[in-house]
């Protein structure tokens, strides 16, 4: 078994954690870098798996016994390749929906909503109408969609 | 023979390649696709009776031996898993084919279609056939990165944020999954398969347990496991019929079949595992009420497709032989209907222009063919004999008799969650192909290929569809043979010497 | 003999011609004339290195990807020069569609992959081939070169559709979307 240094281990729990803080945001962009750090992350950790530091392990250059393990290098090298593909792809996507819909947020699914608002009794409706909460936090991109959600559910209604 | 178990890797490769050049000949593109496609599945029953007959087929890379060399193996389960797919594959292919020439013309060729839909394919043989985790990794990028070209292409304002949700969980759980490989090798080493299967045992079991736990989240974001499957109804029903089609029929499979695979051969249990059995009534009762509350007729599919991954889910919960058999049937049966579900679904959405449950109606009478081709595969994944659906279920439902206490009551939850299939199913038949008939609303958007309320489908489209059901058909016809092999693939997997020793010879 | 015109001293520093640039610039005040000289001499430069990482990848660093890599980015250079990509431009004549690039490593990739089994080995297996260059030396051959070749061929065919899609296309997108907001 593998263990790693404790600088090794606090710059992954950092890696991580960043990434995942970053995921969890609503711009497009920022799950993007989010995405990468995370991407670091997981390569660093499957770098650390082939033990500590050592000697390249190229034939004929040192001892057998001196080389590093050769093999997480390689899974970290295409592993490193396949995350570098895919946030181009994910850079590429975002470039797209920015061109579409002029936004940077990844954003609510109209159809689950519409779902919401059909099952929902007639009584709390009326109340969910009048009820300023949704506006109160202008954070919530929830809210500031809330204003065009009818055009668009009634286009998408009609589209289908 | 050995050759054999790398074909269906390559072949997709090469017709890839091989449809990249002939980018000006749609003719040569769409033959390249069938006929590679034709071949790996006969490559595929060929290893399917191999592997019955001999036992595993393993393709050593490059001549290295496992566990140092990439092995290829083709066991029972793999190779079944593989044969349907790939045939399942075939027709949503010759579906795509219909669609584009109806809705492009004959001559239309495309530098992105048949390369992807083929790298796609190799993606899938490669996750059924690899030996070892990291293969299973670059197995499921290579599937997952066609995923996303698939379900992105031509997309629009509407629809790019599906694609979106769909490509970022993909990566996160991706990235999990590498996660998960690291910390596998720095504790045993290794990331072969078979030689894990000694190693882990020898670990202490809090980080056999980490370990078991960080690859059912993994997979089970893949599989669209409940709690993990809330991505799935937004980006499956935002995609063209066939690609959906396609992926709720091989897409989650593999990551059941990957599921199946590791806590089988990796991580064995003793007994019923508590944690599936949680996960699997959740998956199936979550899933199964979801559907219940959609107007859009793919997301109650999608909602269905998540519930009956819990049926799968509880196969190899129960944790023994004959579970195990039973999930491979029910994946095989899925497969199949589910995809033909997709398909009939886009059939139905052309001739009503509409996904809306509500705005359809009396589609029977006007389209008495779309009726039947939609009546056998919604009995089939309700499970109704004598449908294939029946012998998939009663094989689960055995395993879960036997199973013990806790393994029975979960058993009663799938005859609710089927039951609660029958409704929904029943609900779309009474909504959409019964009741006063409705007129077809036009073509809003002709640039979105999601909705053409144009009739317009060729003769293809139509072939593809009644061929899978009569595939699924055929599955439950030869349900005796299948279940043969099904029963001997799941009891090999409890086993797991089988397969550790071709690998490690 | 002809007699030039005299030169504005404002425009001494304009290149005169085509002869640094690859493509046709689309916006001609973007141009640099140090970038398009560098990029000039750079370019064949840095594709014989290329060449060169591919052949030692066996043995040393370097390889397919590393070596399709620093050939894509030759042509990243040339592009950021010269602006506009359509392909592989050779000799700015004849122009390589990236499609064929990619189409064609992926080809050489899995025939050199398959070939071992017409003679008897396993897929993916590789043979050496050790003969004698005079002055040159010793040379080793390795059938696993022809992968690289794939790779290589595929990684630029990679990266000059990155650069004709995202590089160019994102270019004409804004182009034409300034050219609708000046317009009527």
């Amino acid at each position: 078994m593998i263990t790693i240094n404790l600088a090794m281990a606090v710059v992954l729990a950092v890696l991580y954690s960043v990434g995942f803080y970053l995921l969890l945001q609503r711009s497009l962009m920022r799950i993007l870098i989010g995405i990468v750090v995370l991407g670091h992350g997981a390569n660093l950790l499957l770098q650390l798996a082939g033990g500590p530091p050592a000697r390249a392990p190229v034939l004929g250059t040192a001892l057998p016994e001196e080389f590093a393990d050769p093999l997480p290098q390689a899974l970290a090298l295409t592993a490193i390749v396949i995350t570098f593909a895919l946030t181009t792809y994910l850079l590429a996507l975002g470039y797209r929906s920015w061109v579409l819909t002029g936004r940077d947020e990844v954003q609510d699914d109209v159809e689950d909503r519409r779902v919401a608002e059909r099952e929902r009794p007639e009584g709390s409706m009326e109340e969910d109408a009048e009820g300023p909460d949704d506006e109160e936090d202008p954070g919530s991109a929830a809210a500031s969609d809330r204003t065009d959600e009818p055009a668009e559910v009634s286009g998408s209604g009609a589209a289908r | 023979m050995s050759t054999l178990v790398t074909l269906p890797v390559l072949l997709p490769i090469l017709g890839a390649a091989l449809t990249v050049l002939a980018a000006r000949s749609a003719r040569t593109q769409r033959l390249i696709g069938i006929v590679v496609l034709a071949a790996v599945s006969v490559v595929a029953a060929v290893l399917l009776v191999a592997a019955d007959r001999t036992g595993p087929v393993v393709a050593e890379l490059g001549g290295w031996p496992a566990p140092v060399g990439i092995v290829l193996v083709a066991d029972r389960l793999s190779a079944l898993l593989l044969l349907i797919s790939t045939v399942v594959t075939l027709a949503v292919l010759v579906y795509a084919i219909g669609q584009r020439i109806s809705d492009y013309g004959r001559e239309t060729a495309s530098t992105t279609f048949h390369p992807i839909f083929l790298l796609l394919s190799t993606g899938v043989s490669l996750a059924y056939l690899t030996g070892d985790l990291f293969s299973l990794f670059v197995a499921f990028e290579i599937m997952l990165a066609a995923s996303y070209v698939l379900i992105t292409r031509r997309t629009n304002a509407s629809r790019i944020r599906s694609g979106m949700t769909y490509v970022i969980i993909s990566l996160t759980s991706s990235l999990l999954f590498l996660t998960t490989i690291a910390l596998v090798y720095a504790a045993t080493g290794t990331v072969n398969l078979a030689d894990l299967a000694g190693r882990v045992a020898a670990l202490p079991e809090g980080l056999r347990t980490l370990l078991s736990m960080l690859t059912i989240v993994t997979f089970g974001i893949k599989a669209a496991m409940v709690p993990l499957h809330f991505w799935l109804p937004d980006s499956y029903p935002n995609a063209p019929a066939p690609v959906t089609a396609l992926f709720a029929g091989l897409l989650t499979k593999v990551g059941v079949y990957a599921l199946l695979r590791t806590q089988t051969l990796v991580f064995p249990g003793t007994g019923p595992s508590a944690v599936l059995l949680v996960l699997a009534v959740l998956t199936m009762v979550v899933g199964a009420l979801g559907a219940l509350a959609q107007d859009d007729l793919n997301r109650l599919l999608s909602f269905l497709l998540v519930s009956h991954i819990g049926f799968m889910l509880f196969g190899l919960a129960v944790y023994d032989a004959r579970g195990a058999a039973g999930t491979a049937l029910y994946i095989v049966h899925h497969i199949t209907v589910q995809a033909t579900l997709f398909l009939v679904s886009g059939l139905i959405t052309r001739r009503t222009g509409t996904v809306s449950i509500e705005a359809m109606g009396g589609l029977a009478r006007r389209a008495p063919v779309l009726a039947v081709l939609f009546a056998i595969p919604a009995l089939t994944l309700a499970g109704i004999p004598p449908t294939s659906g029946f012998v998939a279920k009663l094989a689960l439902l055995q395993a879960g008799a036997t199973g013990g206490a806790a393994t029975a009551v979960v058993a009663g939850f799938v005859v609710l969650a089927s039951l609660l299939t029958l409704y929904a199913m029943v609900r779309v038949w009474v909504r959409v192909f019964w009741g006063t008939e409705k007129e077809p609303l036009s073509d809003d958007d002709p640039t979105d290929e999601l909705v053409v309320g144009t009739a317009r489908a060729s003769r293809p489209m139509y072939a593809a569809t009644v061929a899978l059901v009569a595939v699924s058909i055929a599955i439950a016809v030869a349900a005796g043979p299948l279940s043969a092999v099904t029963e001997k693939a799941g009891a090999d997997l409890m086993a797991r010497t089988p397969y550790v020793e071709a690998v490690l010879g | 003999m002809t007699t030039r015109e005299p030169v504005p001293f404002t425009q001494w520093d304009e290149p005169e011609g085509e002869w640094t640039l690859p493509g046709a610039c689309p916006v001609r005040s973007n141009r640099t004339l140090m970038l398009e000289a560098a990029a000039r001499f750079l370019f064949p430069t840095v594709l014989v290195f290329s060449v060169y990482l591919l052949i030692v990848g066996h043995y040393a660093p370097g390889g397919g990807f590393p070596g399709g890599l620093v050939a894509g980015l030759a042509f990243v250079l040339r592009y950021i020069a010269g602006g506009e990509s359509e392909g592989a431009e050779i000799g700015s004549r004849f122009v390589v569609r990236p499609p064929v690039l990619m189409g064609l490593g992926l080809l050489v990739a899995v025939v050199s992959a398959l070939a071992p089994v017409a003679f008897g080995a396993p897929v993916l297996a590789s043979a050496k081939v050790t003969f004698e260059i005079p002055l040159v030396g010793t040379v080793d051959l390795v059938s696993s070169l022809l992968i690289d070749i794939g790779v290589y061929l595929l990684i630029i065919g990679v990266v000059l559709d990155l650069l004709r899609s995202l590089g160019s296309g994102i270019e004409r997108d804004a182009r034409e979307a300034a050219g609708e907001e000046a317009g009527p």
